[in-house]
């Protein structure tokens, strides 16, 4: 059995009420542990993605693909360990500085490629987009100027080159009216 | 359910069945009612039977019935209702249905959902939903009920349109049937039923862009299966319910004719293989006969044929089948390698698979290996309940022998839960597919009544047999009223040892026999039988087993048989739960009576 590592999973589901909760209900019984979900509207009407990130080795992971398969409203899984992929978190870190550190602070910031997108007299806001060791690593260098506050999207991802949309399958939606329609 | 909220439905009395006559539209449509769309549906999948219980959220759709031609059986509780539905399907291969109402209506239901679920019996639940406007509000009798089975359904709906009726009842009836069947709950409000709209006669195709039941093995995957088989020196198939649903029990025969490999099936598989096949080794697992588990754990080969290596059937993984190679012949993909690990995975409906497999596969016999098994059959004949000498006491296993050898063994069989329903699986030798009907996967008690009421009703050509003990009787019992108001002819051998038998089984084995509340008292069963105007038998000695049963057969209408079998007999031989296979607690070669086996401990 192969170890279990972190694994991004991209899936297309149909934009309908109830549908995350299936996925989620899903993951809960199966006994899944969840690090991180986000889900949204694509660029097709209809189609909502989702970004899983879980732990699994290779067979749970295939398992995973199939209970996912399972549910009606599921369209198209993606276990992106298996192609090259890009992965991008968002944060936004509230920094308890004042004029004294904010130079400081927004130095940093330019080494890690974030931005401040906030001043107040007593605290700025940092937005940092990037993997997940990346905003791990600028969480550091700020915990000295003391965080406030921090929330993160969580991971999104997309297959690099055109890969990926050849290989959803024909029964996939096509972004038409067609669709709108139905 | 049992009481409505104040309504006006009364004023819902549109005539129905009235074409409206002259639109001259593409696809011919007519008005109709929500409620009138929902019997127009089932009409038109083919449904004659449902089982039902009103209540305030369904009363549109209760009325509009009267106007359809439907048989509606009213249960006396909604599980049997479920159940009844599951029975129905189990024994046709059709779709079975059942209807309740709002709150307490659908939650009565869950048990039997869940059952269909983990045996992946394909039924269609219709429940009624308060009005749109209320839900979510905790309105009188409002359960968010699609909420409630989202993970013991295959798949649910909320419906709160008229206009959303049609197309959903007839995506439901598509994905209960198709892939993996499964119950598929329809919850819709009550509103959507009082509604009217155009409903098109002609029904569109269904479309799912996701859903892809249709799933073929890879050739590659058959060729190596078909290298495995042909190398293989001591293979054993493993049949399971797969073969039963996918009507392959033909393929299977061909397959045994073919390479002279025996045949053990689980419990949902028996049936799929004929019991007395010389080949048929009967069942596998926990209480599978010590032989039949030996030859799995000794062989070289395992071909598991829509099964999906149930805990109940492997005993301990880790020593499961430790030097065979194994192909997984399975429609459900989730099913590949989450319990077992396999060599070869065969995804794809069994039958299409063994259609592939069968006449690509090396004609050949394997009487070493065959003449080996029967050498590992040892003593079991004389630890054999029937073979042992006979001193007037009534086990239950004698029971189910002479009911097998009196029948022919062409019953229908439905059986419960617990010791009786193993010792039918030992004793009780099927030879044809959807003859023997239980709750496998759930386990549900109170199951067989019910299940076999639907039987009964989908087959009205068989004899049916209900197989329960006491404790599973009186769990549905309320069911003997509606087979008397339905005039069913069922024949009901209630297999009572005084005793929840197989907890207390465990009890004996496992808990040094300290019975926690395991001994249970029961009414008298015969007149309870009157006292539904149907015939009570009672039967406490061996002899009286054979004129019972021909009572029985002969009497019209539903026949209670109370047979009082040895209290404290056990299941044997049986492996505990989490042990290897091959390590079986066999029955004691002679039956100590009682006393004296006290005095020796």
């Amino acid at each position: 059995m192969s170890t279990s590592t972190l694994r991004t999973f991209i899936a297309y589901v149909e934009d309908r009420p109830g549908v995350l909760n299936r996925v989620t209900s899903l993951f809960r019984r199966r006994g899944y542990n969840i690090e991180s979900l986000t889900v949204g509207r694509t660029e097709r009407e209809g189609v909502s993605r989702m970004t899983l990130v879980m732990e699994a080795d290779d067979d749970a992971a295939l398992r995973l693909e199939a209970n996912l398969y399972k549910l009606v409203n599921v369209l198209w899984v993606e276990d992106t360990s298996r192609a090259q992929t890009v992965i991008r978190d968002l944060a936004l870190i509230k920094v308890g500085v004042g004029a004294a550190d904010r130079a400081q602070v927004m130095q940093l910031c330019d080494v890690f490629r974030a931005r401040v997108i906030d001043v107040a007299p007593e605290a700025l806001i940092v937005e940092i987009t990037g993997t997940g060791d990346k905003i791990e690593g600028l969480v550091d260098v700020l915990r000295p100027f003391k965080i406030l506050e921090m929330v993160r999207t969580g991971a999104v991802a997309m297959l690099r080159s055109s890969e990926e949309l050849a290989l959803r399958p024909s029964v996939f939606p096509k972004p038409t009216s067609e669709t709108a329609a139905a | 359910m049992r009481t409505a909220t104040a309504t006006t439905d009364s004023a819902n009395a549109a005539p129905v069945l009235k074409s409206d006559g002259d639109s001259d539209a593409e696809p011919e449509s007519v008005m109709r009612t929500g409620a009138q769309i929902v019997w127009e549906v089932l009409r038109e999948e083919g449904v004659d039977t449902i089982f039902g219980y009103p209540g305030g959220c369904v009363m549109p759709m209760y009325d509009a019935m009267l106007d359809y031609p439907i048989r509606h059986v009213l249960v006396r509780h909604e599980q049997g209702a479920a159940h009844m539905a599951d029975g129905f399907a189990r024994a046709s291969g059709r779709t079975g249905v059942c209807l309740a109402t709002s709150g307490p209506g659908a939650t009565n239901l869950v048990t039997g959902i869940a059952t269909a679920m983990l045996d992946s019996v394909p039924m269609i639940c219709i429940t009624g939903q308060v009005p749109s406007h209320l839900l979510g509000s905790d309105a009188f009798q409002e359960t968010d009920i699609t909420g409630v089975t989202l993970p013991i359904t295959k798949h649910n709906y909320l419906v709160t349109t008229a206009e959303e009726i049609a197309p959903t009842l007839r995506e439901a009836f598509y994905v209960a049937r198709s892939g993996r069947p499964g119950p598929v709950l329809v919850d819709i409000t009550k509103d959507a039923q009082q509604a009217s709209c155009e409903f098109v006669l002609e029904p569109p195709p269904v479309r799912l862009p996701g859903y892809r039941p249709e799933l073929k093995a890879r050739a590659l995957d058959l060729e190596r299966a078909i290298a495995l088989i042909d190398a293989a020196e001591r293979p054993v198939i493993l049949a399971g319910h797969g073969i039963v649903k996918s009507e392959a029990t033909e393929l299977l025969r061909e397959l045994v004719a073919r390479t002279g490999i025996p045949v053990a099936c689980t419990l949902l598989g028996l049936g799929g293989f004929p019991a007395t096949d010389p080949l048929a080794l009967g069942m596998m697992g926990m209480h599978g006969e010590a032989w039949v588990n030996k030859a799995i754990q000794e062989a070289d080969l395992l071909i598991a044929l829509g099964m999906r290596f149930d805990d109940r059937v492997t005993g301990n993984l880790k020593n499961y089948a430790p030097r065979a190679k194994k192909i997984h012949a399975e429609l459900d993909p989730s099913e590949i390698n989450k319990n077992v690990k396999v060599d070869v995975a065969l995804v794809g409906d069994v039958k299409q698979t063994l259609a592939s497999i069968v006449p690509n596969v090396a004609t050949r016999k394997r009487a070493p290996w065959v003449a080996h098994i029967e050498a590992l059959k040892g003593d079991t004949a004389v630890r054999d309940i029937q073979t042992m000498p006979h001193d007037g006491r009534l086990f239950a296993a004698h029971v189910m022998h002479d009911l097998w050898r009196i029948t022919e063994g062409n019953a229908l069989v439905v059986t419960d839960v617990g010791q009786h329903q193993m010792w039918e699986a030992q004793y009780y030798k099927h030879d044809h597919p959807r003859k023997l009907i239980t709750s496998g996967g759930l386990g549900t008690m109170g199951f067989a009544l019910p299940a076999a009421l639907g039987a009964r009703l989908a087959m009205p050509n068989e004899e049916v047999w209900v197989i329960v003990g006491d404790g599973g009787f009186q769990m549905t019992a309320c069911e003997l009223s509606t087979c008397a108001q339905e005039e069913a002819k069922i024949n009901i051998a209630v297999i009572n040892n005084g005793y929840l038998g197989m907890v207390r089984q465990w009890q004996e084995f496992f808990y040094d026999k300290r019975y926690s509340a395991t001994p249970m008292k029961s009414p008298d069963f015969v007149k309870l039988a009157e006292a539904h105007g149907l015939t009570g038998i009672r039967v406490t000695r061996r002899e009286e087993v054979a004129e019972a049963v021909k009572r029985a057969r002969e009497t019209p209408g539903t026949v209670v048989i109370d047979f009082r079998v040895e209290a404290e007999d056990s299941v044997y031989p049986m492996v505990a739960a989490g042990a290897d296979l091959h390590d079986m607690i066999r029955r004691p070669v002679a039956v100590v009576p009682e006393k004296a086996a006290k005095e020796t401990l």
